[in-house]
């Protein structure tokens, strides 16, 4: 039990700094972002349980498992004194393993009613304000000359665009932007955002966790893009992402506060790889392909080893 | 028959260019001119009306004399500027909520454009 919590505590540890900073720095997330995206879950979630596990089997290690310990403890919970084997920390480790489980799920609790109660006022505000757009299913257009364009997931879902955008793009830019929007919708990548969002609100002090968040939004952004792209095609989507990315720079005001050189790094990453053909070299699609295997197989690796020593932990398996 | 979303702008919208405050027959009585003639508005159904957007904070209400007189509790230019705020804002869990085009604008963007918006309201 002891060795399994070694092996648990190393590997949350890996997960929780040189793996994401690895990850995040790497070039091919932006050419495979799918498995990129699957990688990122991956870890947040091995790294989560293995975090969990590590602390279970430490404190659980006297009894031999989980279930024992538990049986073990249980009676002494209020008055001492503790059982034979058993000291103060694995106590507190147990302590510590459910608290940190409870942190994190009431955290994503609490982001997804938030997320939900914000989704029904704008669909209160976007039922009153706004006016549909002819020949685009459940596409409204706001009355506002700041040009932009955002959508509302969930189970009843909008794409909202203002008069400014409508009328800063052309027709094929327009649809780009509208495809852009749809594959957020269609890919249901809110979901994975609110997890991420969750657990940097879970632990806002820690570096990693702003910077996962980050990658998940900007390979989203990139999952999106490729959706506006078969649509209808790079060029009007590379157009409207200049177009859009300036709009807001009008001069008047020169400020840029911090975490603007991030946000336009994250467009100018997104406008590079449009410019890369993407029927490219066929060595270069190979190598994407092998990189797409190699995320995937590390993905489902990783989350494997917290799961079986889980089922250890648990006594499950002898 | 109109369906409750569409009675709801009409409402609004009758409220955002009125002056004055009105009552639920004032509304019925516009309402019913402005539509196909022949066809009118039962007062109940504006009642059930005002009193869901006055759920949803749109319409308040001066209870001081019967009948009730409804206004709407802020402009459609308010509304607007309410909405775009939300939606540009990103220090809370809004990110989580929507996604938009470009991220969407970026943090200086985002800045310049609440500043704009904050005119916008001002003017």
């Amino acid at each position: 039990m002891l060795a399994v919590s070694a092996v648990l505590g190393a590997l949350a540890l890996a997960l929780a700094w040189p793996v994401p900073v690895a990850l995040s720095r790497a070039a091919w997330p932006s050419r495979a972002p799918a498995a990129a995206l699957a990688l990122w879950q991956a870890i947040a979630l091995a790294g989560g349980l293995s975090m969990i596990g590590c602390l279970l089997a430490f404190g659980s290690a006297p009894a031999g498992s989980l279930p024992a310990a538990i049986g073990a403890l249980a009676p002494h919970l209020l008055a001492g004194p503790l059982p034979a084997g058993f000291g103060v920390t694995h106590v507190a480790a147990l302590t510590l393993a459910a608290a940190v489980a409870l942190l994190l799920m009431l955290n994503l609790a609490l982001t997804a009613v938030r997320a939900e109660r914000e989704r029904r006022r704008q669909h209160q505000l976007i039922d009153l304000l706004s006016d549909p757009l002819p020949g685009a299913p459940s596409t409204r257009v706001l009355a506002h000359p700041v040009p932009l364009a955002y959508c509302v997931p969930g189970i009843r879902t909008a794409t909202v665009l203002t008069d400014g955008l409508v009328e800063a793009l052309d027709h094929d830019e327009l649809a780009a932007v509208i495809a852009h929007e749809r594959t957020h919708l269609d890919q249901l990548h809110h979901l994975v955002r609110l997890a991420f969002r969750a657990w940097h609100s879970a632990i806002p002090w820690f570096p990693i966790a702003n910077r996962a968040e980050r990658s998940v939004v900007t390979l989203t952004e990139m999952l999106a893009d490729d959706g506006a792209r078969r649509a209808v095609g790079t060029d009007a989507l590379s157009r409207a992402l200049e177009r859009v990315g300036d709009a807001g720079e009008s001069g008047s005001y020169p400020e840029s506060p911090a975490g603007a050189n991030l946000d336009a790094a994250m467009l100018a990453a997104r406008l590079d790889r449009l410019r890369v053909d993407p029927t490219g070299a066929e060595d270069e699609e190979r190598d994407v392909r092998s990189v797409r295997a190699a995320a995937l197989v590390a993905s489902v690796a990783l989350v494997a080893v917290p799961v079986i020593a889980m089922i250890a932990i648990l006594g499950i398996v002898p | 028959m109109a369906s409750l979303g569409e009675l709801e702008r009409s409402v609004m919208e009758v409220l955002w260019t009125s002056d004055a405050e009105l009552t639920a027959n004032d509304l019925r009585d516009v309402l019913s001119v402005r539509d196909e003639p022949g066809r009118s508005i039962a007062t109940t159904t504006v009642l059930t009306v005002l009193s869901r957007l006055e759920r949803k904070g749109f319409v308040t209400r001066t209870r001081a004399m019967r009948p009730h007189r409804y206004r709407a509790l802020l402009s459609r230019e308010e509304h607007t500027a309410e909405l775009m705020h939300e939606v540009l804002d990103r220090t809370t869990d809004r990110d989580a909520a929507l996604a938009r085009f470009v991220g969407t604008a970026t943090a200086g963007e985002a800045a310049t454009l609440r500043r704009l918006l904050d005119e916008l309201a001002r003017s």
